[in-house]
Formats: structure tokens, sequence, C-alpha cells
């Protein structure tokens, strides 16, 4: 894998970071949408992928495809070397003690739901609590209320306030003998607020409540150490990483991972099987059930080690620099209004545009060649607390820069322009 | 793909000023449309007299393609029968989706035909005309379930 142009770069100032030469990695950022050139601000909903995963993943179907942990011939011992190996390059991307803690899913909301129905359906009772917060993602809502359904147990929601912060007192004070779960997001999809997460785990842990963690928006952005955070389960998705779609991580401690039955039967997941019994496998082939998605999983596998051979520290100094830009641009348009002003905030502007609909915002700026999100989010709930049907959303990588930004603004005063 | 041609004058003009905006009291069919992609919401009224549509009103909130398209779609339809609203219905969503040119027949609708260029945008433009067929089709239109485009 070629990270020269990264390896090349200065460190330390975030004005030094060579985005140029990021960009150069990935190759569809050179295209052009309605002849203009793409702004692609719309890194929440999927990143891009840089040309070592795509060759990876190429190099892959091209020459090691077979299945895997099942062949003796050489494609399937290639295969499975690959496929393990990208689970290795996890271990070490987010720290976690050792491969058994390693669980390829489908995305982070197969990863919650697999915690949902693996750990809390036989463990939970009715009266039991489950503790989220009110600005989760639908995958970290939806599968509590799933199992709240099952077991009778409820679902509390600690508050947010008006600039879309969550505090960690009002969520500690909801935590009760009854809460068996606390699930929350470490960065919102939506306002992009960063949660007190280490706090929240530490005040859950010596209460005895199980914690999950929605890294989705998280991981892209900032460097995760689970042994650190130390909760019980962290949950992240390959596409908003760089990597590939359909592939994702579900972390979980060990020790509750091996106290846990298998989610899903099948083939990977068993030792050996007879019609009197099945002996599961270990760990984590034992919530592998089924041929994985191999191509995905060493796509992941090299954007962690992409993401590994960066300065994280300037890249991240340089997603606070267009974190800035765009607050402060975005500000100065009249009647423009940022939803989600939360003091420790991820690079991505959430905003309304009175008199413009988001979505005819939406057209508009793809005309001008410039991607964001425009809709709910999937967080309904943190759009009904600002009363809103929808905003609009930029969510920046370390490879957008701020004359997109500065492209971002014109557009917008555009749209002004033809609904005025 | 022209943006003047999505956003023409009589569209921001219709987003700008909506006709037959607002609640009609009684009304004998009430009906709601939602597109949860977006979260457009509308509220449908209707009177009958007869066989006719003697009044239509619309309230709710939503993109000007689909505040738009529910005014023009009030104004059209108001004083027409049944089946001539379901006809113009089939029209529109022809306009919408085939490569149907405008008819005589569309009059003012005719300016919803740059929307088919925009494939994610129809669905904005279609929500009233669905809300308005099922409150056409329906037996007891006073008791429907809310229409939606999902």
């Amino acid at each position: 894998m070629n990270n020269t142009a990264l390896a090349d770069k200065p460190s330390g100032f975030d004005t030094n970071f060579d985005v140029e030469a990021v960009r150069r990695h990935f190759p569809i950022l050179a295209r052009r949408v309605h002849g203009k050139p793409l702004a692609y601000l719309d890194n929440g909903a999927s990143a891009q992928r840089p040309t070592a995963v795509i060759q990876a993943v190429d190099d892959y179907e091209r020459h090691h495809h077979a299945n895997i942990h099942r062949g003796v011939h050489t494609l399937s011992q290639e295969a499975t070397a690959l496929y393990e190996a990208a689970r290795d390059s996890l271990v070490r991307f987010i720290n976690a003690r050792s491969r058994t803690e390693i669980i390829f899913v489908r995305g982070t909301t197969e990863a919650i739901n697999l915690v949902a129905q693996s750990y809390g359906r036989p463990s939970l009772k009715a009266g039991d609590e489950i503790l989220i917060t009110h600005l989760e993602h639908h995958a970290n809502i939806v599968p509590w209320q799933l199992l709240c359904e099952q077991t009778g147990a409820t679902l509390i929601v600690a508050p947010m306030d008006s600039r879309g912060q969550v505090h960690a007192e009002a969520v500690e004070s909801l935590m009760s003998p009854r809460t068996r779960i606390f699930a929350c997001a470490h960065v919102s999809n939506a306002l992009g607020s960063v949660l007190p997460v280490r706090r929240l785990i530490a005040a859950a842990k010596a209460r005895g409540i199980a914690t999950l963690i929605d890294g989705a928006q998280a991981v892209p952005h900032m460097s995760v150490d689970v042994r650190e955070l130390d909760c019980d389960f962290y949950a992240f998705s390959g596409h908003k990483m760089f990597g590939p779609t359909g592939i994702g991580v579900l972390y979980g401690r060990e020790a509750v991972l091996e106290r846990m039955p298998p989610w899903q039967g099948g083939g990977d997941m068993i030792l050996a099987v007879s019609f009197a019994g099945t002996t599961y496998n270990n760990l984590p082939y034992k919530f592998e059930a089924g041929t994985p998605n191999i191509s995905g999983a060493i796509g992941l596998g090299a954007a962690v080690e992409f993401l590994a051979g960066m300065d994280r520290e300037t890249a991240h100094a340089h997603e606070g620099a267009l974190l800035r830009h765009a607050t402060a641009t975005l500000t100065k348009i009249p009647k423009l209004r940022i939803v989600g002003t939360a003091e420790d905030k991820a690079s991505l502007v959430s905003f309304v545009v009175g008199g413009v609909h988001p979505h005819d915002l939406g057209t508009i700026l793809d005309a001008d060649g410039i991607a964001v999100r425009t809709g709910h989010h999937c967080a309904m709930p943190v759009m009904e607390f600002f009363n809103l049907p929808a905003t609009a959303r930029a969510s920046f990588a370390f490879y957008n820069t701020l004359e997109e930004i500065d492209r971002l603004a014109a557009s917008i005063e555009r749209a002004q322009k033809i609904f005025s | 793909m022209e943006l003047n041609d999505l956003y023409r004058d009589v569209i921001l003009d219709h987003n700008r000023k909506p006709r037959n905006f607002g609640a009609l009291e009684p009304a004998d069919a009430s009906v709601e449309g939602f597109n949860p992609l977006c979260g457009d919401r509308l509220t449908l009224r209707l009177k009958f007299s007869g066989d006719g549509i003697a009044d239509i009103k619309f309230e709710g909130q939503g993109c000007a393609i689909s505040t738009a398209s529910a005014s023009l779609m009030t104004e059209a339809v108001k004083g027409k029968t049944r089946a001539e609203a379901l006809r113009l219905f089939d029209r529109v969503h022809r306009l919408l989706t085939d490569d149907a040119a405008p008819s005589d027949e569309l009059g003012k609708l005719a300016a919803l035909s740059g929307v088919r260029e925009y494939p994610a945008r129809v669905k904005c433009a279609s929500l009233c005309w669905h809300t308005l067929a099922s409150a056409l089709k329906a037996e007891a239109p006073a008791s429907l379930p809310a229409v939606s485009t999902e």
C-alpha cells in the first residue's frame, strides 16, 4: 500500500495539512457532477474509498476469492489469511485485547441488534430498564424497543439540551437499580455532538450496567481505544470510515461475549452438529454464522491500515478547521440557523434556511456539484425536539477543503435568491 | 438538467402563495399524506356536491415542489367530478414518471413536467395526488388511513 503522500505531510498545525495530497488517494473526488467539481459533504452518510481500499478488494476478487475457514486448497487458505489479517488490523485499530473481541457484522445496525438479541433478550425481564439518550440514531432506538416488547423491559430516554448536548449528570440521574443496559452514540449523526462517553461508561460500570457505544460517527473522526473507554460493546460501520458497505464491527469484551448465546445459527459458528445437539464455535466465530462479507472485511482492513498510516491528530485538526470555517461562514448567511451547537462537536453542520425547504436546498446544491444530506437523518426524535421536519447536513472528512465550504455558502445564497 | 426547468415561475409562485391553503370546516373527507423520506406532511379536505368536488383545501408543510403541486392540484380539480379528477391524477402521474408530453388538458399542471428529471423529487410532487386519489376512491372517505409515499 502506498501512503507516501501521507507519510510526507508535515505534522503539527492544521494549516500544514496537505489536503491535496490526501485527496489524490480518493479517485472519486476528481469527478464532476452536473459539470461542476464534486464537493462531497455527505460523509456522515457514507465516506468515500481511497485507492488502497479499492485495490485491496480488486486484488482479492481477481486473485484470491474462495470461501474461508473450510478449504484445504490454496485460494481458500489465501482468502482465510486475508480475512483474518483484516481482523488483526481492527484489533490494533481500536486496541482490543484480542481477535476474539472483533466480530464482523454488516454494520452498526446489525451490531446493535446482535447485542439486543443475544445479550439483552436472555437476561432482561419485565421491570428492567434500558437507558438511551434523546439524540440517538434510529438504529440505537428501535432494537431496544423490540427488546422491550420481547422482555417487558422499559426504555428510558435521557434528555439533551437546546444546543443538542447530553449532560452526564442528567444521564447518571436516570441510571437506576433497574437499569440493565446503557446505550448511546459516541457522536450524534444529526447534530455532531460528542457525548461524554468515558464518564458515562464509568458511571454505568460502577452500577453494574452493561454499556454499548454506537461509534459509527466517531471512528472516522477520532482515535478510539476500547480498553481506555472500558465499554462492554462498541459498534461501527466500514463505509463511514472509508471502507466498503455491508461490513462493520461489533467489539465486545471477551468475558461478556463468552457468556452470550449465538445470535444466528448456521455454518462457521459451529464446531460439531448432530441432531442430538450442536457444539458452538469459539469466539469470534460463534457470532459469524454463514459465509461472511469476505471482500468487505478485506476492504475494511485496508481502510484501517490507510488510517493508521495517517497522522490522525493532524487530520483531526484539519477537520476542526473545516468545522470552524463552516460555522463562521454559514452563520453569516441571513435566515440560516445551525441546528446543534454543542461545545464538543465533530466536523458536521446541520442547518435550516428560512424560506428554503431542505429538500429544495439539496437539489439546488446538487446542481452546483455539492452533495449534502437532507432529511431527518434517521433521527426523527431529534427533528421533533427541534420542531423541524428536516434539516440539511454538511458532514466533513479530512479530504474536504475550505474552498468547498465557500462553494456551499455561495450555493445556499443562490438558493435563497431563487426562493426570494 | 436545468434548475429553472424544475423551479419554473409557476412553481415558485404557487410555493410562495399557495392557493386553497388552510382549513375547510366542515369537510366531507379529510385525508393525510406523509412522505417519510423528507418529512413532508399534508392534510387534504374536500367537500362534495353530488359527484363533484365542490371545494378542496390543503394544509401542511413541505418543500416547494410538494407545496406547489398541492396548490396547483386544488385549483385544477375544484369543480370537477370524481372521475374527471381521477383521470387528471392518471395524467399527472404519467407526466411525472413517463416521458408523456404534457397535453392541453393539464393546463398549468404542465409546469410539473420538469420534476421527472429529478427522480428523488417525484414523490414530492405526487404526494398530494396520491392523497387525493385515496380520498376519491374510498367508500367511506371520512375515516381514511394516512397515505404514505413509501
